[in-house]
């Protein structure tokens, strides 16, 4: 039976911040689970998307598709074709014009993190807005990188800063 | 960018858009870190491409819009009715 344990949380404090990083990773666990709540700083925008990386790594090796219904439609959409990106576009979080303090909550999922293996990664993502568009979102992505995580950043993508009580929390997974 | 004090000792401007919240899983440890400049980089670059990326992606949606509404034009003077031209672009 699988047991998720809580390594370590961040809630973002007063006047926001750019970026979230855990470091000092356990290499204790079989596959790592981060859930949190997240709404962004970024003029004129109903929503945003934040960037991972791993292990500080900003080098071409990661890649993603995205499936996402927005309350009138339904779309798809990708980015580092060919494993050219610099980081995983991790999508979509409410932004400063979007309804005052509603947050996007997300799951995400990385299998296997001490393997000597290609990472790979999966998440599910709802932005709440009370309006029309509001976005429900699910994203696989690759970093084709063999080196186990020991570190995980989450830094603002579009805008400028991650709002305050923006929560981000690590599960280690053991398969026993 | 320094700042004057004053007793006219710089110090250096903090912003919250140039740190990050840093938790180190093994001691607990949290801490305030200002961005290295490659950090600071990429997150600039990172803002350009996006403005550059939405820009398009607008820019495609009315594309698509405008020849949507052309293509419903071009039936609807061949003769179709609004409710055949409903079934044929459901």
């Amino acid at each position: 039976m699988a047991n998720m344990i809580p390594i370590s949380t961040i809630t973002v404090g007063s006047g926001g911040s750019a970026a979230i990083e855990f470091t000092g990773i356990p290499q204790t666990y079989t596959d790592l689970k981060i859930l949190g709540s997240a709404r962004t700083v970024r003029s004129g925008a109903s929503s945003d998307y934040l960037e991972i990386r791993f292990n500080g790594s900003s080098s071409a090796a990661y890649q993603y598709i995205t499936f996402q219904g927005d309350g009138s439609a339904v779309s798809s959409s990708s980015g580092g074709s060919g494993l050219s990106g610099t980081a995983i576009g991790f999508d979509r979080f409410p932004s400063s014009t979007a309804t005052a303090n509603t947050f996007g909550n997300f799951e995400l999922y990385i299998p296997n993190y001490t393997a000597s293996i290609n990472k790979s990664v999966s998440s599910d993502t709802v932005s709440e807005n009370n309006a029309t568009a509001a976005f429900a979102v699910l994203q696989a992505s690759i970093w084709a990188n063999t080196a186990p995580i020991n570190s995980i950043r989450f830094s603002i993508g579009g805008g400028t800063l991650i709002d305050i009580y923006s929560t981000f929390t690590l599960y280690g997974i053991r398969k026993y | 960018m320094p700042l004057k004090t004053g007793y006219g000792i710089t110090k250096k401007e903090h912003r919250m858009t140039d740190t990050k919240v840093v938790v180190n899983c093994t001691t607990g440890e949290t801490s305030i870190v200002t961005l290295d400049s490659e950090e600071i980089a990429q997150r600039e670059a990172d803002a350009l491409a996006f403005s550059a990326a939405e820009t398009a992606r607008l820019e495609a949606e009315e594309a698509a819009t405008a020849a949507k509404a052309s293509a419903q034009s071009k039936l609807a003077a061949l003769g179709l009715t609004t409710e055949e031209i409903a079934a044929l672009t459901r």
